[in-house]
């Protein structure tokens, strides 16, 4: 299934997501919801001095959100607020079908491999739930 | 040999060939009826022949071309009352689908007869069409919206009817087919019912015209909706049908051109039903192309229609229950199913299940299937659903069970 969507990394994340729990010392959180399917999903980000320590979801939703969410956990932690808000402006850009730079590709790792879902426009909404959720609890607390 | 032999056996498949769509991708396995069916060649005929030879403006126009495009309209308000045994072809109004053609009743019949603490009844299986705009209207009026819930079997009994429906219901709303759970509602029994109490009787027959033999008149419905769409027909054209003493007391929905008798500065009358609910310029060729599509239909006959899809039902549900991953939505019995079976693929979301289906040229629906409350009422956020057409066959059904195999596989194979 060499077009397939269903990467061996999107198929592991979702299997194994490591970032899927309830986080207990948040200091953000926020519901994200997609309206196409019904699907929700609670983020949680410990923010310290500008820094986003930890990030973790909880919900349900297909493997795209779920892998999607867990990529993107990934990738925000350790990062500032602003870096994290650069990386999901590149990965919904992405997503919305632009071209990404060798640079951004690397900047956004893991997260890069989701570009083929630009091409399903049925399946947008699935890979964007986690990061236009991120931008919303970003947006939220003026951070 | 029964008579219906021919239609029975699935791994022949006469009608494909009608269907230019299907006819061009014998790969495809096109299993999204309930949401939209695939068009015959002889309404794509149709609808291209109204433009060719005789467009012009119906019901204005004092020119020949007119007068036909205003006879297309009128013969094919004809053909779908005998249809659907509606006993006055003025009684047919035209709509662009039956969300819109429920919409008119809640806007202009429902106010005449809600006041506040009134009640309207629907069931929990109602498609976002029938309940959305009896909110709306629940809201308008403070009338309480009150619903009626399937047992076990997706039965609405006479039972639960009888504990909803009494003396502050003033309108019953129900689909004749449920768009998930496929089964047929007894719409009859919910219409004597509501008589009983001075209610009226609407009925969404989206999802039952295109798989039953429909007679409102046995129904003894006051509304009764549905689209073309998914019986063959063209996109944006849909029929309510209301008893006529009520179409006459009720306002005008949309007001403008061609609805009104006279207009002056400041006011206007409006036109005799149906006209008075159609304003502006109508779909002649849609309506003339609908036309077709029950002539299509009648020429395949209802017997051959049902006796195929309920063959078709019994092996999707048949090979569906051999997955043990499959859980399926909705009645076991196979001949409880008109078009629509719904069930899940364990573990994995229908949008997986969907999306990876598509890669083998399967095309199913999932997520909420405009039914939210009753998914909510379920416990589940979303399902799948494969949903049968008369030209499906068994190779359409045999390509699902193999995708699905392919689903289960990838998400838990080693």
């Amino acid at each position: 299934m060499g077009n397939s969507i269903y990467s061996a990394a999107l198929m592991d994340h979702n299997a194994h997501p490591d970032n899927k729990y309830d986080l207990q010392d948040a200091t953000y959180s926020h519901d994200g919801i997609n309206p196409s399917c019904g699907d929700e999903m609670t983020l949680k980000l410990k923010v310290n001095d500008g820094v986003i320590e930890k990030a973790a979801f909880t919900g349900h939703g297909c493997a795209v959100s779920q892998a999607s969410a867990d990529i993107m956990a990934d990738l925000i932690e350790g990062e500032t607020v602003e870096e994290a808000r650069r990386l999901s402006g590149l990965f919904l850009g992405m997503i919305q079908g632009k071209e990404l730079s060798d640079q951004d590709r690397e900047d956004l790792d893991e997260a890069a491999e989701l570009e083929s879902i630009s091409r399903m426009p049925a399946r947008v909404k699935c890979a964007e739930l986690a990061w236009r959720t991120l931008d919303g609890i970003l947006d939220e607390n003026g951070e | 040999m029964s008579p219906n032999a021919h239609v029975t056996d699935l791994t022949v498949n006469p009608y494909k060939a009608d269907f230019p769509l299907l006819a061009n991708n014998p790969e495809l396995a096109f299993l999204d009826s309930a949401a939209t069916a695939q068009r015959p060649a002889v309404v794509l005929d149709a609808q291209r022949r109204f433009y060719e030879t005789m467009n012009a403006n119906p019901l204005r126009g004092l020119y020949k071309l007119s007068v036909e495009a205003t006879e297309a309209i009128q013969q094919a308000r004809q053909h779908i009352a005998r249809f659907i045994g509606a006993p006055n072809a003025k009684d047919i109004v035209l709509c662009r689908n039956t969300s819109e053609a429920l919409n008119l009743v809640a806007f202009s019949f429902a106010p005449m007869v809600l006041r506040p603490g009134d009640e309207v009844c629907i069931t929990i299986m109602e498609h976002h069409s029938n309940l959305v705009p009896w909110q709306q209207v629940c809201k308008r009026t403070g009338a309480k919206l009150v619903y009626m819930y399937p047992d076990k079997n997706s039965v609405i009994t006479e039972e639960e009817m009888r504990a909803k429906i009494g003396p502050k219901t003033k309108i019953v709303a129900a689909a004749q087919v449920s768009n998930v759970l496929g089964v047929e509602n007894d719409v009859k029994t919910m219409a004597k019912i509501a008589h009983e109490f001075d209610a009226y009787m609407v009925v969404d027959g989206a999802q039952s015209v295109p798989h039953i033999t429909v007679d409102i008149a046995d129904i003894d419905c006051d509304f009764f909706a549905f689209s073309g769409h998914k019986i063959f027909g063209p996109m944006g054209i849909g029929i309510l049908w209301g008893r006529h003493e009520l179409l006459d007391a009720m306002p005008p929905f949309l007001t403008g051109g061609e609805m009104i008798e006279s207009v002056t500065q400041q006011g206007a009358t409006w036109a005799p039903v149906p006209e008075k609910f159609e304003a502006g310029t109508q779909d002649a060729a849609g309506a003339y192309a609908l036309n077709a599509a029950i002539t299509y239909v009648e020429s395949l006959g209802w017997g051959a229609i049902e006796a195929r899809e309920a063959e078709l039902a019994k092996y999707c549900i048949e090979q569906l229950s051999a997955l043990p991953f499959i859980r399926l939505i909705g009645p076991a019995d196979p001949a409880a199913h008109h078009g629509a079976i719904s069930f899940n693929v364990c573990t994995v979301h229908p949008h997986d299940v969907a999306s990876i289906l598509d890669m083998n040229d399967v095309a199913i629906r999932a997520g909420h299937h405009c039914a939210q409350p009753l998914l909510a009422w379920m416990g589940i956020e979303s399902c799948c659903r494969a949903s049968v057409a008369f030209y499906n066959d068994k190779q359409d059904i045999d390509k699902l069970v193999e995708g699905l195999k392919k689903v289960w596989s990838m998400f838990n194979g080693e």
